[in-house]
């Protein structure tokens, strides 16, 4: 059982918690692989999809894993919803609650936007990604997908690369990894990884062949593109001269270590073509995976005891 | 009006004084002030023209308090302030005179506005207002303001608040030409190319809450800038809401190098740390932000060593719309007022301070440093004093503010001492 009605973060969660989601998640991937994809679980409820910011993939990841359940989605489409006539937050999450929604599935550009939320309706709240907190079930479709690869998770050697300190999946990964007990470790420009993170119990390597030694999973984040020109490094050729994950940086790491990005990918910068779409890469089944996740996710939460 | 105040014990740094006696206040003013032992305590001036007895046994009375630092908000943000209520929290808090910063609008940049503030606060005020005009033209830090005609209408010092002056050529100017009408520059010292869109104290916190972080060394660099402008111009400098350990060092070394500056903390700088603002509370929400445990106990030795000569409020009131929205958008402050004295008192049972150097923090220094002629009960004064019952607990319920920011981090604690009465000008407040 989850304890909480909402999926805020994994910071939230205990190591037997997330084992139970990505248990779960192994019976519904074998749904989502049928002929008919879809379960009864959670029919007669509804989930609305609360994006404040772009998203195409985890929207529609949701999305879809609502429908497997059975769920009635909505998308409300904030650009032409009352938002833009300058409704507060809390007033459109209490609307949406109003319609009916068992789950707001949401996404904003503030930190704390899915703990505010949480306090102030009765649905159930899963944070989609909010500011540079958290992006919970990111962090559980790729533990997911390295238990799926490697058959465990404890003992191994993972690297998150890139722009961390902009970067919720960074964050919620490095909490979900710790807890199941994986060494992880930070590649990246040190104007990218805040000094106080290594509190967190990871360590820190600003050279990338130093860093990608004897690594079982490497985890590319994507590098935004609007950082640039903010002082957090020179030019995106001079980051992808030293962080770019190429053939021959890859070999650095373990003979088996599989390659991860969340999406959308810089193909060039943060990783080249040959990687992305070579038998290391595991970034598709990343995508696949997450409807599982989610089926999960949502399925659990529906049984939590109010 | 006569008024006679007995039995309190008396503390009044401006006078030395200390100790139970009796204070007669006619017409306004203090006619009569005695402390005396317990032996010579006698009913004399107790006659039939007195119309009011308090009798103020087992409570400390002090000189009305000043607050060199506040936000009434009026003109142009009713909504969250007004020179009446804000006034009324100060007396409930046991303030009788609050000094407004100009971040209204229109800015307080001009002798009209200063008039303005000054005219409401005659009418509608329950407190002493002193404003504080702006350096410059629209706080935008670019061309200075009319400080002397604004000092002739009732300004008693400048400060661009919330808007530092970034151009330290305007700012050494400031520190200069203010020097012609004998008036402090108060400094908020934040370097905003280094705090950016920070919300909230830099460290492992911010990291994992995903908040943007202000590095203490956003306040310590224009600290450092200040001081050397003050040394430069011999310009009068007061730092305003000092909140890291290295601004405490920075200002210990000026003044020993004596250099013209003092300088004041809050309470919420000294009693409550960036936890608060674990939960994305925008209510801890302010600006400087919350620091950590070590700056505490720094801001505290300060106040013990007289590096900090005062405490202010920076009562800031928002509405409780605006801090009921995302964190990084929520407005920075506190709602101050009402809870300083009792936050204050705590330095006292902690030992860092002593009451009568905790009173002189919030009388006679604010008011040496703005020259005025309030904090004191020396006979011929404004009668404007304080009585509080350092004992009494009660619990911190922001629905029973008068001021109308309900903005507190502090909702719930239970606390000891408060002022249970004020007179201000010989109105009585209770």
């Amino acid at each position: 059982m989850l304890k909480n009605k909402d999926l805020l973060g994994i910071k939230e969660l205990s190591a037997e918690e997330i084992n139970l989601v990505l248990d779960t998640a192994g019976g519904f991937k074998d749904v989502i692989g049928r002929d008919i994809k879809k379960v009864p679980a959670l029919r007669g409820k509804t989930a609305v999809n609360l994006f404040f910011e772009p998203s195409t993939r985890t929207r529609t990841s949701f999305e879809l894993a609502a429908k497997r359940l059975s769920m009635d989605v909505i998308n409300f489409a904030i650009p032409m919803s009352s938002v833009v006539k300058g409704e507060s937050l809390i007033d459109t999450a209490l609307t949406v609650q109003a319609l009916g929604a068992d789950f707001i599935i949401i996404r904003h550009s503030s930190s704390g936007v899915p703990h505010l939320l949480s306090t102030k309706v009765k649905a159930s709240i899963i944070n989609a990604g909010d500011g540079t907190d958290e992006h919970p079930t990111q962090a559980l479709l790729d533990a997911f997908t390295i238990r799926e690869k490697k058959g465990k998770i404890d003992g191994l050697e993972i690297a998150i690369i890139g722009d961390i300190a902009h970067s919720r999946v960074a964050k919620s990964d490095i909490y979900c990894l710790k807890k199941l007990g994986a060494k992880v470790r930070l590649i990246g420009p040190p104007t990218l990884i805040p000094e106080k993170i290594q509190e967190l119990g990871v360590t820190v390597f600003h050279n990338m062949e130093e860093g990608l030694k004897d690594m079982d999973v490497l985890m590319m984040l994507r590098i935004q593109m609007e950082r640039q020109g903010k002082g957090f490094f020179p030019s995106t050729d001079e980051y992808a001269k030293n962080w770019c994950l190429t053939t021959g940086r890859l070999s650095l790491a373990k003979d088996d270590a599989i390659v991860m990005h969340p999406g959308p990918m810089n193909r060039g910068i943060e990783i080249v073509s040959e990687i992305a779409d070579g038998p290391r890469s595991v970034i598709l089944e990343q995508v696949t995976n997450g409807i599982a996740v989610r089926m999960a996710v949502m399925y659990l939460l529906a049984g939590v005891k109010r | 009006m006569r008024i006679l105040i007995q039995n309190g014990h008396i503390i009044d740094p401006s006078q030395g004084m200390s100790g139970t006696g009796d204070i007669l206040i006619e017409d306004g003013k203090i006619k009569d002030i005695k402390t005396k032992s317990r032996e010579q305590r006698q009913k004399t001036r107790d006659d039939d023209h007195t119309e009011r007895i308090i009798d103020a046994k087992g409570l400390i009375v002090l000189p009305g308090l000043i607050d060199m630092h506040v936000h009434l908000r009026e003109p142009g943000f009713e909504y969250k302030e007004t020179i009446s209520s804000g006034t009324l929290a100060a007396v409930k808090g046991g303030f009788t005179t609050v000094c407004c910063m100009p971040n209204t609008f229109p800015v307080n940049d001009n002798a009209s506005v200063t008039e303005f503030i000054k005219r409401k606060a005659s009418q509608e005020g329950h407190c002493t207002v002193l404003p504080i005009g702006a350096i410059t033209k629209g706080q935008k830090g670019e061309e200075l303001a009319e400080i002397g005609t604004m000092k002739k209408e009732g300004c008693i010092a400048f400060s661009d608040d919330g808007h530092p002056v970034m151009n330290s050529l305007i700012m050494r100017r400031a520190l200069e030409y203010s020097k012609a009408f004998g008036v402090p520059i108060i400094s908020h010292c934040e370097d905003l190319t280094l705090s950016e869109d920070g919300v909230m104290n830099e460290g492992l916190l911010s990291v994992t809450l995903g908040l943007k972080g202000i590095p203490a060394e956003a306040e310590q660099i224009m600290i450092f800038r200040d001081i050397l402008l003050a040394e430069l111009t011999g310009g009068r400098l007061h730092i305003a809401h000092v909140s890291t350990e290295g601004s405490v060092n920075l200002i210990r070394n000026a003044k020993k190098r004596g250099v013209q500056v003092t300088a004041e903390t809050c309470p919420h700088y000294f009693s409550i740390t960036e936890e608060a603002v674990s939960g994305y509370n925008t209510n801890a929400k302010v600006n400087p932000p919350l620091r950590t445990k070590r700056d505490i106990e720094a801001i505290k030795e300060g106040l013990r060593d007289g590096t900090l000569d005062v405490i202010a409020t920076d009562h800031a009131p928002h509405h409780r719309d605006e801090k009921m929205r995302e964190f990084d958008m929520a407005p920075f402050g506190i709602s101050g007022l009402e809870n300083a004295v009792s936050l204050s008192l705590r330095l006292v049972r902690e030992g860092i301070l002593t009451m009568d150097q905790l009173v002189e923090k919030m009388t006679i220094n604010p008011a040496e440093i703005l020259q005025i002629n309030k904090g004191n009960l020396k006979v011929g004064s404004d009668a404007d004093l304080v009585i509080i019952d350092t004992d009494k607990e009660f619990a911190v319920r922001s629905d029973q503010f008068v001021s109308k920011g309900k903005n507190t981090p502090f909702e719930g604690w239970m606390t000891e001492g408060t002022p249970v009465l004020t007179v201000c000008k010989g109105k009585i407040y209770e």
